[in-house]
């Protein structure tokens, strides 16, 4: 070795000092962004994860046979009986506003409750039977510490009365809380104990479902085209441009667009999933579009001389063996633009599909929102207990992306070849 | 690949249109729209009649009471709406507009009130206002003796009224586009505004010049559009006790435990005194239906005689609980006997 390659000089030391600041920089700007996604996913799953756990109040209920007709359980007054059961517990509450706080403690949905036991249990029939039942949003804001007892001795919608009975309820065990299951299997409602998040996320597949019908043969068929069968002019330039300047377009344009042409041109049904489905595709098109030709560009061209010279025609050659090993490229770009679409709330708001819907959507074509929507609906709401249930909603929503992401990666690894 | 690529896309497409073949496309379902402010109460209300009628839930879109009542007008068939939430009363022209488009029967149904308040955090001490400083200290422009105008120089609450605590002036409010916004500039800017003798004949001789002084709320800072979001405001009110956030009653009642609401002319915003009408930034909210959608749309009757109820909206109904002011006995009898005669709007 000579001495010009050992040797330090002011000049190599100032190049190495350049890329240890380069480094160093990169580190950091890593070491941000790691640390606002662990501040936002720390503070949602933190705020969320509250909404995963139920409150329930159990309860003695005499299920009395004279008012129960066994031939006709469901006409039955069953909140009366959880009432009558209610002031039993607590026998020295007289007064009818008293009664009135007191009947507060329960959900509205205690007579459903009961009313479902009885049906699946007619045996009970007769007898006391103790029920655990879902308490109301403020009794389990308080159980879980989000409300605080203020100097006048009352927790933001409870009073001091209240308050005594949970903690006589509390001293007996019969308060308890338990994993919230019916935040997954219910729609929604305007009771947050009782709002669930089936509704939003079947809508939310649906919608993707006709998303993913729509843009993805039609996008990959214009790739291929426009990659390989057209020839390069003005026309394709001219189309070219076009397509990257769709992809830019601010999504409320496309919901403006579904509501003018889709709904009021072709009278397609107000707030359903397909044409939620239909405009979230067009939108995602334009990416599908660009993300495939990317993938068809990087298929190296010596594999399209190669079939092309053992005389195979141009569409043998494409659908043979150049789109196999494009696939890969272009599922990814069709799940990076089905992943926003998964986001998106401003195109949906012009087709009515900002809404309160209760029933779980059955098919493309009935009343449906989507989970990003209920997220919006419920960080609207006035009632304190929807805070943690937006948390909830939006971990549900990251997750799914999470997962989707994850079937990116999986179909990009079965179907890659090396070359 | 190429054919797995047709079998997977033909089998997802019979499932989604398969799945759809059972819709009906004849409307088994209220399709409601209308005001955000309306719309915590008519999903109450829904969700009820879901629950404990064979009819299914209605559908309840919050668009805002103009863009409900657009809806609303547009037709009269299966794709419009069959109900409209407001919180301000119908106007001529959409009557109007609905009467170009065949829908001329009209049921107007008054639901109860909205209380609009100043509240600010319990950490601080709660405020009695009037009107006059909640206009002096938010407008744009303030009244400068006779006939004049100037750039509002109030700083702080002790410069708008010496009785005032010493307190920078920082209120958290709605943006234009929202209905609680023009109903507070309305009722409590437009009130303070007329406390001022020639302001208030003003409105007579030049009502452009008039509105521009009472409607304008001040941007240099005192005020700070906090977006639509009520929650958020409530939480910066938490955060930061001298600050005073304007939003819809319902808000105030479920936060009472962090916040409380300043009293205006004397009065403080609660259940009682919004119905009676003496606490004096409140309004009343409004549903319309269409009456040739009886018979068409499954339910409508039924819903109204949901709503139309004492156990909904009476002082001890569900809606109560839910922060709607309502309505006094006399008042909600002669809009239940309404209700059930189907009467027709009249202006």
């Amino acid at each position: 070795m000579t001495e010009t390659f050992t040797r330090k000089t002011p000049e190599l030391a100032r190049r190495h000092a350049g890329e240890k600041r380069f480094q160093w920089l990169g580190k950091a700007a890593i070491t941000i962004a790691i640390g606002f996604l662990l501040v936002m996913v720390g503070t949602i799953s933190w705020m969320g994860v509250g909404a995963f756990k139920q409150t329930q109040i159990a309860l003695d209920v005499y299920l009395d046979p004279q008012e129960i007709d066994t031939a006709a359980p469901n006409k039955a007054d069953y909140g009366a009986m959880v009432k009558k059961a209610q002031r039993s517990k607590f026998s020295d509450v007289k007064k009818h506003n008293d009664k009135r706080k007191l009947y507060k403690l329960l959900s509205s949905q205690a007579a459903f409750t009961l009313q479902h036991q009885v049906a699946d249990n007619p045996e009970l029939i007769g007898q006391t039977a103790k029920i655990w039942f879902i308490a109301s949003d403020d009794v389990d804001m308080f159980i879980k510490g989000n409300t605080n007892v203020d100097d006048s001795g009352n927790a933001g919608k409870l009073d001091k009365k209240q308050l005594q009975w949970i903690a006589a309820l509390k001293s007996t065990g019969d308060i308890r809380t338990r994993f919230n299951s019916s935040f997954f299997l219910s729609g929604d409602s305007r009771e947050p104990e009782l709002a669930g998040i089936l509704s939003a996320f079947t809508g939310t597949v649906l919608t993707l479902a006709v998303c993913f019908a729509l843009s993805f043969p039609v996008g990959i068929l214009a790739a291929i085209y426009l990659e390989e069968f057209t020839p390069k002019n003005r026309w394709s330039d001219l189309i070219e441009v076009n397509i990257n300047n769709l992809a830019a377009v601010p999504s409320i344009v496309f919901g403006l667009l579904g509501l003018s042409v889709f709904l009021n041109t072709f009278g397609l049904p107000r707030s359903s999933p397909l044409v939620g489905g239909m405009v979230l595709g067009l939108m995602t098109l334009p990416t599908i579009i660009i993300a495939s030709r990317a993938a068809l560009r990087a298929v190296p061209p010596s594999i399209r001389q190669a079939a092309l010279g053992i005389g195979a025609t141009q569409i043998q050659t494409v659908f043979h063996h150049v789109a196999p090993l494009a696939m890969p490229g272009m599922l990814t770009g069709a799940i990076i633009g089905m992943a926003r679409a998964l986001g998106e709330t401003a195109p949906l708001l012009m087709i009515g599909m900002v809404a309160f819907i209760v029933d779980v959507p059955g098919s493309v074509l009935q009343p449906a929102t989507a989970l990003p929507v209920q997220i919006f609906l419920w960080a609207d709401s006035p009632e304190r207990a929807f805070l943690e249930k937006t948390s909830a909603a939006i971990i549900v929503l990251i997750v799914f992306l999470i997962f989707m992401n994850l079937i990116a990666i999986i179909l990009r690894h079965k179907y890659r070849q090396r070359f | 690949m190429y054919k797995k690529i047709l079998i997977a896309g033909a089998l997802l497409s019979t499932t989604i249109l398969g799945t759809g073949s059972n819709a009906a496309l004849a409307r088994d379902q209220i399709r409601i729209v209308g005001s955000s402010t309306v719309f915590p109460f008519a999903t109450t209300v829904a969700e009820r009649f879901g629950k404990n009628t064979p009819f299914k839930t209605p559908v309840v879109e919050s668009t805002g009471s103009g863009g409900g009542l657009k809806l609303f007008c547009s037709g009269a068939g299966d794709n419009a709406p069959d109900i409209t939430n407001a919180s301000r009363r119908i106007k001529l022209s959409e009557v109007k507009k609905c009467a170009a488009n065949g829908i001329t029967d009209i049921v107007e149904v008054k639901l109860g009130y909205d209380g609009i308040v100043l509240a600010n955090s319990k950490k601080a001490k709660a405020m009695e206002l009037t009107l006059k400083d909640v206009f002096l200290a938010l407008a744009k422009n303030v009244p400068d003796g006779e006939g004049k105008t100037t750039a509002n120089p109030y700083k702080t609450w002790k410069d708008v009224n010496p009785t005032l605590p010493d307190l920078k002036i920082e209120v958290m409010g709605p943006p234009p586009t929202s209905g609680t916004r023009d109903a507070f500039v309305e009722l409590a800017m437009e009130g303070g505004c007329k406390s001022f003798k020639w302001v208030k004949a003003l409105k007579k001789k030049d009502k452009k010049t008039y509105k521009a002084l009472c409607h304008t709320i001040r941007e240099d800072g005192a005020f700070i559009e906090a977006g639509e979001n009520d929650n958020l405001i409530v939480q910066k009110l938490n955060a930061n006790p001298s600050a005073f956030g304007i939003f819809g009653f319902s808000f105030l009642d479920q936060n009472a435990d962090t916040i409380q609401g300043s009293k205006i002319n004397g009065v403080a915003p609660d259940f009682d005194q919004i119905s009676d009408g003496s606490y004096p930034v409140s309004r009343s909210l409004y549903f319309y239906v269409k009456k040739s959608r009886i018979g068409k749309t499954d339910g409508i009757q039924e819903y109204l005689a949901e709503f139309a109820n004492d156990k909904a909206w009476g002082p001890e109904g569900y809606l109560a609980d839910k922060g709607l002011i309502p309505m006094s006995d006399k008042e909600r009898k002669n809009w239940a006997e309404k209700v059930k005669n189907l009467q027709n709007l009249s202006m």
